[in-house]
């Protein structure tokens, strides 16, 4: 796959190729999930402070109602997935294990309509500011995971000149295929969408960087970006191409400093998801309920591509994809290489889950403790080039402050490393634990 | 099919509409990610085993049956010490299992003489992976290479056994080098002494290797090109790079090898860096020296391709847990290795130094690591960025 | 023979040369010291174990010694050794009650849900990161041993997945309550009767959910305790070390999750005291 012709003339160093295992789910259509009897809505489902609730139980709700507004400028607000009653206010599971609030809806089968937000026909003649004000009302945040609040991004500060706005189709998670699918079937608000953005941006240089091995959504996205002056560029086929640091490289040839942010290269990358929501929101006034997801894997028995509303748990969705064929030995919310693993079938799809993903006992990694021999196949793997095998041998020894000086904190978590380690040493593991240890440690002095 | 049909029967956990979840109790937490490309510690040194099948079968093929032996001890015994400390120390036994106490053991049959003993074997075992490797907690925490270990520790235990060769089978046979030693030095130029290149004593033939003929022919205060010329020129050349020479098991054909050598490299179990700074850098060397005053030593291609440089820069320095892992810090390991071993071989009392000098490197590694720390992606720009 | 001779008594002559060299240096460079540290420093446990808060035991006794601490401020000395360090330099030996480290978790692997299987670092911290951790409660002992591994005197044990503390090993010195990612371990009088073996929070249905021997906050033990003896915080009893009530509170109480129980009879299975003596 990897000889597919590629425009980038740059790559980053170090990534791997896993097995895509894409064939699963890659020429399913994006099917429309049936009404459930209820969804459980997480209110914190973005980086930021919380939004502020403003329903309570027993209140009755529609279809885009707002739940939560924004609390904060960092923030982003949440909106019902459907019509019905408010049930209850309660914790539910997270995806990472820790309990979140959240509310939890009836349906009512009805399904009406309740967004108070105007379609905008014509954003062209729409000013930026009006655009962002919608992307934020509608509770945009970054689809690809982070799911970093969309107008956030979309206001540096003036210091900061922004010529590039960069959209990640590289879709370099094996598996998913979410993306993908968006891109085939709706290439217009794929593009619309980057325009609206760049028009909020005031850029003029607009790039969707797709890895090329999905030729036939280049080819739709070609025809159709022309004239709204995008440029499509087929990457290299590599993970982690998608990675906001190395998709800024292979499309800009800059690197984005070490510690720093898109913008101080000039760039800001958002998702082919938010391209496709931010066109939805600003075209029909709606806003972030339903999101484009992969529910795939080996033992499922129908794995595809599903419009799932936000709040769907997880347990509902491997329900509408058939079911299992024998039981798996891991279901994760993300995909592969990045995903946390799951085990409370109860946790809600959210703004940021591309994926759902199960897989066999055959596919199982075991990781032991074995130490590391230093081959130095996480080396060559690393795209942040750091040294991550002697790295997680000074967290194990609790050698902190050294791991600290071995750049352990630019560790992106891409898991390129554990993923070719012969030692199966949990190495990405060792990163958060050694990075969390810094952070509290940080925060003490400060105190 | 038989065994899913079960699975399924067995699920409680099914809803209304007859689909079958996943059952909770069968899930496994982990970190990301999820997925392994399969690489395994195993498969590593079974193949880098695969590529000693060369060398291992040329020594048999120049050495004859006794070779084998030497290689079987040496491996046999090399496993039961792993599994013994193992069990004494109360640890899991199964870590013989990765192949690594396999590969110790072929690597140290590769040190070794044809006609070596069984007990030297033993001994060598014991102190490889016990002194060399378990002490320290076991593959991983090494810092020597425990092959090197054992053959240095027996080579200053046992002087004599040590560098007592067989000949290769085809030398005994071959008049050639009889004539070869007509070319030697006569005696008067030796002072007195006799450099022989094959010696009949009394129950065995030896045989010296040509670097050690070399060091006896210096130390002697011959210097003496045509002394050397004696065992550097072209027809022996091609015996040295095809293995016909006395020596150790495994040091011997050079194509062999190198055949394994870049079979290593081809698979990426190895990188290219130790091992070609490493020959370039006792090539450059000794080239120097030659051209300085060819009286001093033989010319660069002498020093390539005998002893075990080959063995050494392919299999031995470039073993994972004992080298830089960083490719530059790759770089300096061989430069180092390459001028340590140029120095012993011409100005040393041991007519060899390719273990010393990878022992005395692995033992700086940790500051090669300390001073080859990458920098990471982006960050350069940042450092501009602070100074602007 | 004679070389060997020769480095015989090079040794030997150096090695003398050396030694008057020292003692001179002693003698010379000796620095007064009150001899009553050294004497209180003898009596001291010698662990360096640093629960009193100084860099060591030597450290500890200069501080007796010059006033600054009271003998009681060891908190591994036993009290006769406190009353000896007293009387030997005539100060009050300041009260001091033995505490002794719990760990208030009572779901063992047989008690707590353990619904998923973890694969990842033995490591509390590294697994807490994962999902949340392992057991199914979030507030319970993960029971991989990273109390265990920084506790001095091994008076930590790890049993049935459950971190269980040796109070009669247990010295007291706290190095273990820094090492729980839960904060489970908190240092209490070595005399409480019983403890209330629990942490979690949350509601009494949820942790009926995760484990057998929650507290589900059904007050009994506090009417059964007598007045401020326990308190209630957050669906969560606990004992009031300050006012602690009567051993007899087990029995009345009777617990119906038996998350109370007297320290003795708390370690899930047999304890082996050899075990973690070792
Ligand atoms: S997880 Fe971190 S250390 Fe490992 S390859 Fe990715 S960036 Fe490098
Ligand atoms: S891949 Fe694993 S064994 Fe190899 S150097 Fe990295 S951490 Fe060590």
């Amino acid at each position: 796959m990897s000889n597919l012709h590629h425009d980038d003339h740059i790559y980053f160093a170090g990534g791997v190729h896993p097995e895509e295992g894409k064939y699963l789910s890659e020429s399913k259509a994006i099917q429309e999930a049936p009404l459930l009897d209820s969804y459980t809505v997480i209110l914190n489902q973005h980086i930021g402070a919380p939004p502020k609730l403003i329903v309570k139980k027993g209140d009755a709700v529609k279809k885009g109602q707002l739940l939560a507004e924004a609390g904060g400028f960092v923030s982003a607000p949440v909106h019902s997935p459907t019509s019905g009653t408010v049930r209850n206010i309660e914790d539910c599971p997270g995806p990472m294990g820790v309990p979140l609030l959240a509310v939890v809806i009836d349906s009512d089968g009805k399904d009406e309509w309740g967004s108070s937000l105007e379609p905008i026909a014509d954003w062209e003649n729409t000013s930026p500011d009006d655009l962002k004000k919608r992307i934020s009302d509608a509770g945009l945040v970054g689809m690809g995971g982070a799911a970093f609040p969309t107008h956030v991004k979309l206001s540096p500060p003036p210091e900061k000149k922004i010529d590039h706005l960069i959209f990640n189709g590289a879709e370099c998670e094996p598996y998913l295929t979410a993306d993908h699918r968006l891109m085939l079937e709706y290439p217009e608000s794929v593009v619309e969408g980057c325009a609206i953005i760049a028009r909020v941006l005031g850029v003029k240089n607009i790039y969707i960087g797709i890895e090329a091995n999905k030729p036939d959504a280049i080819k739709v996205l070609r025809e159709k970006a022309a004239s709204f002056g995008v440029n499509i560029i087929a990457l290299r086929v590599r993970y982690p191409q998608g990675a906001e640091k190395q998709l800024i490289y292979a499309v800009t040839g800059r690197k984005v400093p070490a510690g720093g942010l898109p913008m101080d290269a000039g760039c800001v990358v958002q998702n082919i998801g938010t391209a496709v929501a931010v066109t939805e929101a600003v075209k029909e006034g709606k806003p972030l309920f339903e999101r484009v997801t992969t529910v795939t894997g080996e033992p499922l028995a129908n794995p595809g591509n599903w419009k799932f509303r936000i709040g769907t748990p997880v347990s509902k969705a491997i329900e509408l994809a058939g079911g299992v064929k024998y039981s798996p030995a891991k279901v994760i919310l993300g995909g592969p290489m990045m995903g946390f693993a799951q085990k409370n079938l109860q946790v809600p799809v959210m703004k940021n889950t591309s994926g759902i993903l199960l897989l066999s006992k055959e596919q199982l990694v075991q990781y032991e403790s074995y130490p590391c021999i230093r081959c130095g196949r996480c080396v060559d793997a690393c795209p942040m080039n750091i040294i991550p095998g002697p790295l997680s041998t000074m967290i194990e020894s609790g050698e902190f402050e050294l791991a600290e000086k071995n750049n352990l904190m630019h560790c992106i978590e891409c898991g390129s490393c554990a993923y070719v380690c012969p030692s199966f040493r949990p190495l990405v593991q060792h990163f958060r634990r050694g990075k969390a240890e810094i952070n509290a440690r940080k925060r003490k002095m400060k105190k | 099919m038989t065994e899913e049909k079960v699975n399924l029967e067995e699920n409680d956990t099914t809803t209304q509409s007859g689909v079958f979840l996943p059952k909770i109790e069968e899930l496994v937490v982990s970190s990301s990610p999820h997925v392994h490309d399969n690489q395994t510690v195993r498969k590593i040194m079974l193949t880098v085993l695969l590529a000693l099948v060369p060398s291992c079968l040329c020594g048999i093929y120049f050495y004859g049956i006794n070779a084998l032996m030497v290689i079987i001890y040496c491996v046999v015994f090399s496993v039961a010490v792993e599994v013994l400390w193992c069990r004494i120390a109360g640890k899991k036994t199964d870590t013989w299992k990765d192949c690594s106490a396999i590969l110790t053991g072929v690597l140290l049959a590769m040190n070794l003489s044809a006609g070596i003993p069984w007990w030297v074997c033993l001994i060598g075992a014991g102190i490889g992976i016990g002194i060399g490797k378990q002490i320290y907690g076991g593959l991983g925490y090494n810092p020597f290479n425990p092959a090197l270990v054992a053959r240095v520790a027996l080579l200053v235990a046992f002087p004599k056994l040590m560098t007592t060769w067989v000949p290769s089978r085809f030398m005994t046979e071959n008049p050639v080098y009889d004539k070869i030693i007509t070319y030697a030095p006569s005696a008067e130029q030796l002072k007195g002494k006799v450099i022989p290149f094959l010696s009949n004593t009394c129950d065995s033939i030896t045989c010296a290797t040509p670097l050690g003929v070399v060091k006896e022919l210096s130390k002697s205060g011959v210097h003496n090109v045509s002394a050397f010329d004696a065992v550097s020129n072209t027809p022996m050349y091609w015996d040295y790079f095809f293995g016909n020479m006395g020596g150790c098991l495994g040091e011997t054909s050079v194509l062999a090898l190198l055949a394994g050598g870049i079979f290593l490299i081809a698979m990426k179990i190895i990188k290219w860096h130790i091992p070609v700074t490493y020959i370039a850098t006792v090539a450059i060397f000794s080239a120097a020296i030659h051209a300085a005053n060819p009286a001093i030593t033989p010319g660069p291609l002498f020093h390539v391709i005998t002893g075990g440089l080959f063995l050494g820069a392919f299999f031995m320095a470039t073993d994972m847990v004992t080298s830089p892992i960083t490719k530059k810090g790759m770089i300096i390991f061989g430069i180092g290795c390459g001028i340590i071993t140029s120095l012993i071989r011409i100005w040393g009392n041991y007519p060899e130094g390719v273990s010393f000098s990878i022992l005395l490197m692995n033992a700086v590694v940790p500051l090669i690591d300390k001073f080859t720390v990458t920098v990471p992606f982006g960050y350069k720009a940042a450092e501009k960025k602070v100074g602007a | 023979m004679e070389t060997v001779l020769i480095a015989f008594i090079l040794m030997t002559l150096s090695g003398i040369l050396l030694g008057c060299i020292i003692g001179a240096a002693a003698k010379f460079f000796f620095v007064k010291s009150d001899p009553r540290i050294e004497d209180v420093n003898e009596m001291l446990p010698g662990a360096n174990c640093g629960g009193c808060g100084k860099a060591g035991c030597s450290d500890l006794a200069r501080a007796i010694v010059a006033g600054e601490c009271v003998p009681g401020s060891c908190p591994v000395c036993s009290l006769a050794v406190v009353g000896r360090i007293a009387a030997y330099l005539g100060v009050d030996a300041g009260s001091s009650v033995k505490k002794a480290a719990v760990v208030f978790c009572g779901g063992s692997n047989s008690k707590a849900r353990k619904s998923v299987n973890y694969n990842g670092i033995n490591d509390c911290i590294s697994a807490s990161l994962i999902a949340g951790g392992p057991k199914d409660c979030r507030f319970g002992c993960m029971g991989l041993a990273s109390c265990a591994r920084v506790c001095p005197f091994n008076a930590i044990e790890v049993i049935d997945g459950l971190a269980c503390v040796h109070s009669d090993i247990c010295t007291g010195c706290g190095k273990c309550i820094e090492s729980c990612p839960r904060k489970l371990i908190r240092l209490v009088p070595e005399t409480a009767p019983f403890h209330v073996y629990c942490n979690s929070p949350e509601k009494g249905v949820e942790k009926k959910k995760n484990c057998d021997v929650a507290c589900i906050a059904c007050r009994k033990c506090l009417k059964a305790a007598g007045e401020d003896q326990m308190k209630i915080e957050g669906f969560l009893a606990q004992v009031n070390y300050d006012n602690m009530p009567g051993a007899d509170v087990i029995e009345k109480a009777a617990c119906p999750t038996s998350c109370i129980s007297s320290p003795e009879n708390h370690f899930p299975g047999t304890l082996k005291k050899e075990n973690a003596a070792r």
